[in-house]
């Protein structure tokens, strides 16, 4: 077999354009920890079920240990890295998460979260049965879910205007 | 877990991705959703040197509705399907389908093309598309042609594609008016295949049953078609025992592997169950 040439992609990550030549084999989660030093996103099980390296990907929730870096050519990524305003102010998500407590050792979350915010695009105020639905792709070991699903309504109700009553446990 | 090492390539269109396919034989792989692709790779159980990129062919993203029939694209996703309004209304079975494969971030990227041209028998489109009588569009070096559903599935893996072809849609007969149709699916967890499966289109005229197909997920090798219970139902009122009756017909067919999702004869068991919940809630949507 011949040479493997590299391949030049260009992709939007967090906002920011950038241009770089990679090996055709190499993950997309293993492109963004390694090469863009985002190390947020996780690798959890790196066989698509755990749902911890969930990324953003052009709107759609996508498990980047399943994605090829060329196969995210042209495409804008967000990262939990992308999520905070340039200010440090919590996403409305990542605060809820922390006032639910809907993390116990964090592993999970940035998948979480990066999931949860698609699902509350389509979705806006989802019912408890289609927020366990819709994050039926990520694996906690930790929280048994019941903060995490109270911390995806608390952020709906406050996209919503309303406030979130119930507190965590 | 890294794949080998490949050449990437990325056609613009169905003829560039034959003749890629054709230059390159037996070594290069076409690239769809990658979530059967992919994970084989990782594992180094698949070790394609030239991986083809389906990825940037627009003709094969869309859905359209003929007349007669749908047609949709290789390389529409589970998630596309889920929402599409014109499926909703005219092939609803294919949205209750896909709402039942795999779990969201899987569907926003796994394709219908991949799902029923990969031939692996834990898939749940192709007996779908059996049920269906669907019909898969095929370019190759010799040219299109198309295959039958029920004439594609072989054995595990191994379909009625030669080499250097390609799906490139599937076209879906229009139901008939009134026809009430279920997919029934046993799974352990999310993201897990099918312990046991069933897909039912029915109609009903005059109370008794006038059309059927049924057909069966994860059950054997392929895909199986359950041509004699459906053509049980043929004419009679659908009472709870003409209905076990057809339930044991489905049985009879199949030939599951005994595994983490059962021993094979719990698995054909189920096989039954499913098919009876399939056929009820079948004829409770059909209207005649």
């Amino acid at each position: 077999m011949s040479t493997i040439e590299q391949v030049p992609i260009t992709l939007t990550v967090n906002g920011k354009k950038i241009q770089r030549f990679v090996d055709p084999r190499m993950l997309l989660i293993h492109f963004i920890r390694e090469e863009m030093t985002l190390t947020g996103a996780h690798i959890g099980c790196e066989t698509s079920h755990c749902g911890a390296c969930t990324l953003d990907i052009d709107g759609i929730s996508v498990k980047s240990c399943t994605m090829l870096a060329v196969q995210a050519n042209g495409a804008s990524v967000t990262t939990i890295e992308g999520m905070a305003a340039a200010d440090g102010t919590l996403h409305v998500l990542q605060e809820a998460f922390r006032m639910m407590h809907g993390l116990q050792c964090g592993f999970c979350t940035p998948g979480m979260i990066m999931r949860a915010s698609v699902l509350l695009k389509e979705i806006p105020d989802p019912t408890e049965e289609q927020i366990r639905y819709g994050i039926a792709g990520n694996i906690c070991r930790c929280t048994g879910y019941q903060n995490i699903v109270k911390a995806i309504q608390y952020a709906a109700a406050k996209l919503n205007g309303r406030a979130y009553q119930e507190a965590a446990e | 877990m890294i794949p080998g090492r490949f050449d990437y390539h990325r056609p613009a269109s169905v003829a560039q991705a034959v003749q890629l396919l054709a230059e390159l034989g037996d070594e290069a792989r076409p690239l769809a959703g990658g979530h059967s692709l992919l994970p084989m790779m990782k594992l180094r159980m698949a070790t394609p040197e030239h991986l083809i990129d389906l990825g940037g062919i627009a003709e094969l993203k869309s859905i359209t509705d003929t007349g007669k029939s749908i047609v949709i694209g290789a390389m529409v996703t589970q998630n596309k399907i889920i929402s599409s309004e014109l499926l909703a209304e005219k092939l609803p079975i294919l949205r209750e389908t896909s709402l039942q494969i795999a779990d969201p971030q899987i569907r926003y990227v796994g394709t219908l093309g991949g799902n029923v041209a990969n031939g692996d028998p834990g898939n749940d489109m192709p007996a779908l598309m059996m049920c269906l009588d669907a019909s898969y569009h095929v370019a190759g070096p010799d040219g299109a042609r198309s295959i039958k559903a029920r004439e594609f599935y072989h054995g595990a893996y191994d379909t009625a594609l030669n080499a250097g072809e390609l799906v490139t849609a599937i076209e879906i007969p229009l139901p008939p008016a009134g026809q009430g149709h279920a997919y029934e699916k046993l799974k352990r967890k999310v993201g897990d295949y099918a312990t046991a499966a069933a897909a039912v289109v029915l109609t009903m005229s005059g109370g008794k049953v006038a059309t059927c197909a049924i057909a069966l997920t994860n059950l054997a090798d392929t895909p199986l078609l359950a041509e004699e219970a459906a053509a049980l139902l043929i004419g009679k009122a659908l009472t709870p025992a003409l209905i076990a009756e057809a339930a044991s017909a489905a049985e009879a067919i199949t030939s599951p592997a005994s595994d983490g999702r059962g021993p094979a004869a719990y698995r054909t068991k189920m096989a039954g169950v499913m098919v009876t919940r399939a056929l009820n809630s079948a004829a409770k949507r059909a209207t005649a």
